[in-house]
């Protein structure tokens, strides 16, 4: 799975938490999940349950605590993936 | 003196009707709400029968966003936001996103516990190892002030928020707290109410303790039998009622429909002394109270036109008439109307309350008197208290003035409020 299909992926699980429509069409790298799109940070942690599921991977605390942007979350997503294909 | 206190919006999730129209309707011809129910029949509940609000998916969507919706799995706050929205609504009042809340509104919503299933979900989830999957909606929807916050972020209150629990009075002590509020100058307008979850955990603590009923199992609208000679105990019951309460001035300025005016009312406790305990009603406590809301009130004795009464379908029926007579201190032929909603919809816990002051503000509002159902057979004792004729069978259509309503429970205590009909001066 490539970055840009990883952020699409993204994009469908986010959109439920934020009602920032035009922030959601825009979404990219760049996009901050609390300033962009407005998600109350409480819902963080439904986001990344739901990442878990999609992809089928485990984030741990650590992780997680960094998952704030678009660009940190794919990139951990990138990572935890390639370690489960490895 | 302080403000007076009216009520301008009314809301109601029963098991007999989930809009005022329909519950107003089916309280006057006496429809009831209780069915038999699957589960408890499969978890082998000694009471197999109870009253459940019907809601269909689509109305449900129509109160919580889809977000909202994800994991929801608390009745309590489904019953609460509900009848909330639609008092809120009723009374006239828009539901706005302000960017600056209302100051001056707020609510006080009680339940006894708060989204039961979902605790279950998440204790299963931690002993199952799987904490993290808890996610972010179990403290919002376990938090016992849970209803309350639901509430008041979809109306932006910028008032008093909060949730009080007093078993079976707590919808009874909601209005007097909010009645309080609004009379002492903090707050203009005050949702009050109270809900309670449905289903097995919630009412098997009631099953285990056999205070239900068992032996209607086969006939579950004829089980609940307030003021009955074969009342054998309460059938379990669930929903929510709510209350727009208001001071005078504010709903005469915008012109809101004025149902009724709250003109006082009381609360105490027996404090488990003497007769009293735990489950148990110290009877000095409950004549105390009804005599100290009245004078609250500012009325006598004789100017009560209909008591709503606690009345569950336990033996404690027939104390609480003996202490309603005492308290009132009336001849036989004066003594009140009296009736009670619990036949038809069951015991609604912490929501009992609430949905019987909903029922008690349409009866002074619209001028009638609902019939008490399955109680053909009036039980002798009560009938060597009062006249029989005071129990009214069918729905009696007649205006009048003023009601009295108490709700008493666990822990010994008491509520007892005065409504009066709001006649446009």
């Amino acid at each position: 799975m490539n970055k840009e299909e990883i952020i699409e992926a993204l994009k469908i699980i986010v959109e439920p938490y934020s009602e920032e429509a035009s922030a959601l069409v825009h979404i990219n790298e760049n996009t901050d999940f609390i300033t962009d799109l407005k998600i109350n940070s409480a819902n963080l942690v439904d986001i990344v349950l739901d990442i878990e599921e999609k992809f089928n991977i485990e984030i741990d605390n650590d992780s997680m605590a960094k998952m704030l942007t678009v660009k940190a979350t794919t990139e951990i997503i990138a990572q935890k993936l390639e370690a489960h294909a490895g | 003196m302080g403000n007076r206190v009216v009520i301008t919006g009314l809301g109601v999730c029963a098991p007999n009707g989930t809009t005022i129209d329909e519950f107003s309707d089916a309280i006057k011809k006496g429809l009831s709400g209780i069915r038999h129910q699957p589960d408890l029949e499969t978890l082998n509940f000694s009471c197999q029968i109870a009253g459940k609000p019907s809601l269909s998916e689509e109305r449900i969507n129509q109160y919580f966003t889809p977000l909202e919706l994800r994991n929801l799995n608390s009745t309590g706050i489904i019953y609460g936001v509900i009848a909330g929205l639609d008092a809120w609504k009723d009374a006239g009042l828009t539901i706005e996103n302000n960017n600056e809340p209302d100051w001056d509104s707020g609510t006080i919503f009680g339940a006894g516990t708060s989204g039961i299933d979902k605790f279950r979900w998440a204790i299963n989830k931690i002993d199952a190892l799987e904490i993290k999957k808890l996610g972010s909606s179990v403290v919002i929807q376990t938090m016992a002030s849970g209803v309350s916050a639901f509430i008041s972020g979809k109306l932006g209150l910028g008032n008093q928020v909060s949730t009080n629990s007093s078993a079976c009075a707590t919808g009874a002590e909601s209005i007097l707290l909010a009645y309080e509020r609004i009379k002492t100058g903090q707050a203009t307008r005050m949702l009050a109410g109270s809900t309670s979850d449905s289903g097995p955990y919630i009412w098997g603590g009631f099953d285990a303790m056999k205070v239900c009923t068992f032996k209607h199992n086969h006939e579950p609208e004829k089980g609940s039998r307030p003021m009955s000679a074969t009342a054998s105990g309460f059938v379990p019951g669930s929903g929510a009622g709510a209350l727009v309460l208001e001071s005078l001035e504010s709903a005469i300025a915008r012109k809101a429909k004025i149902y009724g005016e709250v003109l006082g009312g009381h609360i105490n406790s027996g404090g488990q002394r003497g007769p009293g305990s735990m489950t148990a009603p110290n009877p000095t406590a409950v004549q105390r109270c009804i005599q100290a809301a009245l004078e609250n009130a500012g009325i006598k004795a004789q100017e009560i036109d209909v008591i709503n009464g606690h009345l569950t379908a336990t033996i404690k029926d027939t104390l609480e008439i003996e202490n309603w007579k005492t308290a009132l201190q009336l001849p036989a032929a004066e003594f009140p109307y009296i009736n009670s909603i619990k036949g038809m919809i069951g015991h609604c816990i912490a929501a009992s309350g609430s949905i019987e002051c909903v029922a008690s503000i349409l009866e002074l509002s619209e001028g009638f008197i609902f019939p008490n159902i399955n109680c053909e057979d009036l039980n002798p004792e009560i009938t060597a208290l009062i006249n029989a004729k005071c129990i009214p069978q069918t729905v009696i259509h007649k205006p009048f003035n003023i009601l009295a309503k108490a709700s008493f429970g666990f822990g010994d205590i008491n509520v007892c409020i005065i409504f009066k009909k709001y006649t446009h001066e």
